[in-house]
């Protein structure tokens, strides 16, 4: 009967096993399923295919896809991820375990996420850090979740206009279904607007502000005063933030800022369509029982040796089901070990250099697009990566000469600028080209 | 497994590194930039070389269970094998290096993944269409019941805010009906472990917005009166919501769009071999009927009439194209995640459909089934079964026959806890345990079907072996395990006195 890699079922096993349960056929297990849901004769499916078939298939599926340059970030950074990261990353002790709850058997799993908490600390200035979570929009929208959690009376989130599009939206979705109301901080000058983010909080009714610090512009705003605006009329201060960007610039910590989330993508996970990436999420001590998601711990086992174990798991759904703090069960653990792995790799120095690098070549990319006369600058705020302009030529124009070149760079963005991004991964040569392919479009 | 007490901190040098970056010869450095903008000192990362990395997580993974090591009894959660050739095509550099806003037309092979998943799941579940966007189960119940909200809402009938929840329910069930700002209504289950229809009668009205269920259960039964309930639960208005992580054993079975489930969530990390991950990346999918299309989360994958595939509903879409991207997503319940869900995640999965293919999924479910009774069958002469149906591919013990309270040192016998942990010790993992709540002693195992007559003896052996220990040296389980890289952690301790990082143990040191 059963023929298959994944069935070791021999047809003796199966007349033997049918036989101790006290049951004729295998169908006799269903007896309790009525007739008219059972789904007699084949399934639409395709036939069933060896491995090298299988391989075959998504080698022909992958020859669709075009193998771009990416200048391009909106969430989303190709920075070079040290080859020991997918090594490690797919050890099989690490893929294919489960959830630590059974510490004793889990420490490798454990250790890791403790150290991921203390880099993710260590990055955002926080003093707490969780296990992970699904991504960075997915996290912001629990840190949304949490702030009248943590505030008396407060009912009123405002967000930044200057939140990554998706950041914005996902936000918007869980308010509603949660019942949250939204207010809105406007642009100006390409940032937070600090002037409308006072008036709205003088309403009294706020209980968090969620700010980036890099903004979808790429610039890198400028939060003075932020923190004890916000602090002064009882909210709490939520900075969404690139970790890589992080490694050189002033922490949520430093800013006053109450909560900490952003995605991890940009610490050696591969694009990949957009997922898995690992959302972060750390907060100042006081807010740690509001924080959803798990936590791992330092303990001791009944020897005295140091050990690891998940802890304050009485926030979580599986003790306190519809008085969680959230319904989040699975993390991202693997993604967060290839972070980890990622940070220690990269260390102080190497994080230095790959904002070095990305600046330097996100800058150089911004002065010769504009030589060519085909922009126009928006804004002349400082920015680490990633950037805007205004195109002075049709938009699809300029999409289609760059993309049969072989780049993907000068998405359009809502407001009708094009955006592009230059990591440590791209090269003179290939910005040289990207302008020149520019200049002829 | 051997005990390994470093952390990567501890590894830290000075000056050292393991990196190496291309040089390309820039002059320009993030130093130009504002020195308030700036952080003033590095963040504490190790300094480490390549060797030190590599040694230390090969090390933390040699601490470490996973379904390559050994079987997993594990409940509710599916600890299927997972095959090696998922791996190589989620591992394939092409699919890696897509950038997520890259333009329709450049990624229409990942684009065709998306199309050819939602068929195939939809001809599994019998529901009509997919989003791939939720990132693990509970993230796709808390879509899925925003889908059920966005209907009602934009029917105008605003009074629906209760959902019922069985009392056997997963907790993420109450969890996400709580975020998704419904309130939770329990219904109890009858003697027979089954959600009990007398109790749920009285409870529905215009105020409910619908069901959770799970079938077969979290006992492993097959709610046998679902057809009754469906119509129940319709006839008040309300849908029906089917928690997909136990759909394993109805694989090649039955389809619960065929009972009449409204929305479904599937765990790909479950049912479809994905691996766990030690706690995620997971995948969530949630399935639809047809009138409930309309409400799906954006982006959407579509066919487009000329055959290609598209992206619609896409948040930050340009200026020129934005009513365009808008089209047909006017009624979607909208963003639950930042793009399109865990592609590699559901590459994996598209790899197992196509090996399982039409022939072998006929068996999938049945064998899964098969592996459940035969371990319970011979297991009930050792362990309580409250509940002595057949199963599906998961069964609950109320703890052990014979506790051995009177030789225990304490006068306490040994728990369901303490069986799990001695389980360690023979090198399986445990099974869950102290849920569903119905039981005190709930001890829940599930076998999958990829495990062999031989796994499941040795494992039924062990299990046999325990309950003798238990019964005539009970304080050997309670100080169980005994040969783990390390024995039971202060969990207590952890809780009261926090080390949540690194730099705590000096602040907090123990």
């Amino acid at each position: 009967m059963a023929n298959f890699a994944y069935f070791p079922h021999t047809d003796e096993d199966i007349r033997q096993m049918l036989e101790r349960i006290g049951v004729s056929s295998l169908d006799d297990l269903y007896s309790d399923v009525p007739e008219t849901v059972k789904h007699n004769g084949d399934y639409d499916l395709p036939d069933a295919m060896s491995e090298d078939e299988v391989r075959e298939y998504f080698e022909k599926l992958d020859k669709k896809d075009e193998k771009l340059k990416v200048f391009v970030g909106q969430g989303a950074y190709d920075h070079y991820a040290p080859s020991v990261v997918p090594y490690i990353t797919s050890r099989s002790e690490f893929l294919t375990a489960y959830t630590p709850y059974q510490a004793e058997i889990s420490q490798g799993t454990l250790r890791y996420i403790f150290e991921y908490q203390s880099m993710i600390c260590a990055l955002t200035g926080m003093d707490v850090s969780n296990a992970s979570m699904y991504d960075g929009p997915t996290a912001a929208a629990e840190a949304v979740k949490m702030a009248p959690a943590c505030t008396k009376h407060k009912t009123r989130v405002l967000i930044s206009e200057t939140l990554l599009p998706n950041v914005i939206k996902v936000i918007e979705t869980y308010a509603k279904y949660h019942g949250i109301e939204l207010g809105y901080i406007p642009v100006m000058d390409g940032h937070t607007s600090p002037h409308h983010m006072r008036a709205e909080l003088s309403k009294g009714d706020v209980a968090g502000v969620v700010v980036p610090s890099v903004n979808r512009y790429g610039i890198i705003e400028d939060l003075t005063g932020f923190a004890e605006a916000i602090h002064e009329e009882g909210g709490i201060f939520i900075e969404y933030c690139d970790p890589s960007a992080l490694a050189v610039l002033r922490t949520p910590g430093e800013w006053g800022a109450d909560i900490a989330v952003g995605d991890g993508q940009s610490l050696g996970i591969p694009l990949s369509f957009g997922g898995p990436y690992v959302g972060f999420m750390a907060c100042k001590n006081g807010y740690v029982r509001k924080m959803p998601g798990r936590i791992v711990g330092e303990t001791v086992d009944s020897e005295g040796r140091r050990c690891f174990c998940l802890t304050l798991q009485a926030r979580e759904q599986h003790i306190r089901r519809e008085k969680a703090t959230s319904n989040i069960c699975s993390n991202e653990s693997l993604m967060a070990l290839y972070v980890t792995v990622y940070l220690s790799i990269m260390g102080p120095q190497g994080m230095k250099e790959v904002n070095d690098q990305s600046y330097a070549a996100s800058h150089y990319l911004h002065d010769e697009l504009l030589k060519t006369g085909k922009f126009e600058e928006v804004f002349t705020q400082p920015f680490l990566k990633e950037f805007v302009l205004k195109p002075l030529i049709p938009v699809e124009k300029l999409q289609m000469k760059l993309l049969d070149g072989g780049f993907f760079a000068g998405l359009e963005t809502e407001e009708g600028y094009v955006t592009f991004c230059a990591t440590e991964r791209r090269t003179k040569a290939e910005i040289d080209e990207l302008v020149k392919l520019v200049k002829e479009a | 497994m051997k005990y390994y007490d470093k952390l990567i901190f501890e590894l830290s040098k000075e000056g050292r590194i393991g990196y190496s970056l291309r040089k390309n010869g820039w002059t320009a450095s993030t130093d130009s930039i504002p020195a308030g903008l700036r952080r003033p000192v590095p963040a504490a990362l190790p300094q480490v070389s390549e060797v030190d990395v590599v040694r230390h997580y090969t090390n933390l993974s040699q601490m470490n269970f996973g379904v390559d090591t050994g079987f997993y009894p594990l409940g509710s959660c599916t600890m299927k094998y997972n095959p090696k050739i998922n791996e190589e095509i989620a591992g394939m550099k092409g699919f890696q290096s897509l950038h997520p806003l890259q333009p329709a037309s450049t990624v229409q092979g990942a684009l065709q993944v998306y199309y050819e998943m939602d068929k195939s799941l939809a001809e599994l579940t019998g529901m009509a269409h997919f989003t791939f966007n939720p990132c693990a189960g509970a993230h796709g119940e808390l879509t899925g019941l925003m889908i059920m909200r966005q209907y009602h809402l934009l029917r105008g009938d605003l009074k629906r805010t209760k959902v019922i929840v069985p009392d056997s329910a997963h907790g993420t069930n109450p969890a996400s009906a709580a975020v998704c700002g419904l309130d939770v209504v329990v219904v109890k289950s009858n003697a027979d472990g089954l959600v009990d229809v007398e109790d749920l009668k009285p409870l529905l009205g215009d105020d409910v917005a619908g069901i959770m269920m799970t079938n077969p259960n979290t006992l492993g039964l097959f709610e046998k009166e679902i057809l009754e309930i469906a119509e129940l639960v319709h006839g008040c208005g309300g849908l029906l919501y089917y928690d997909g992580a136990n759909m394993n054993p109805l694989l090649g079975v039955a389809r619960p769009g065929d009972m009449g489930f409204d929305i479904l969530h599937l765990n790909l990390h479950k049912s479809f071999s994905t691996p766990h991950g030690g706690g995620g990346p997971g995948s969530g999918p949630v399935g639809v009927c047809e009138k409930l299309v309309p409400y799906l989360p954006v982006p959407r994958v579509v066919k487009t009439s000329a055959g290609s595939f598209a992206v619609i509903g896409r948040a930050g879409a340009g200026k020129s194209n934005a009513a365009k991207n808008a089209e047909g997503c006017s009624e979607s319940a909208g963003e639950v995640s930042g793009f399109l869900g865990n592609f590699l995640v559901i590459l994996r999965a598209y790899a197992y459909i196509l090996m399982i293919g039409k022939q072998n999924v006929k068996l999938l479910g049945k064998l899964a089934s098969l592996n459940a009774n035969y371990v319970k069958e011979i297991l009930k002469d050792s362990y309580k079964l409250p509940i002595p149906s057949v199963c599906k591919h998961e069964f609950v013990f109320d703890g052990l026959i014979d506790d051995g309270a009177s030789k225990a040192s304490d006068g306490k016998g040994a728990t369901t806890l303490d069986v799990a942990k001695r389980l360690l010790d023979y090198g399986f993992h445990a099974p869950t345990i102290y849920f569903p709540l119905l039981f005190h002693q709930a001890l829940m195992i599930e076998p999958t079907e990829t495990e062999s007559k031989e796994t499941l003896d040795d494992f039924i052996d062990v299990m046999k072996k325990i309950a003798v220990e238990a019964a005539e040296t009970p304080d050997l389980l309670k100080t169980a395990p005994h040969n783990t890289p390390i024995s039971r952690p202060d969990e207590v301790r952890a809780a009261r006195h926090t080390i949540l990082k690194y730099q705590d143990e000096e602040t907090n040191p123990n």
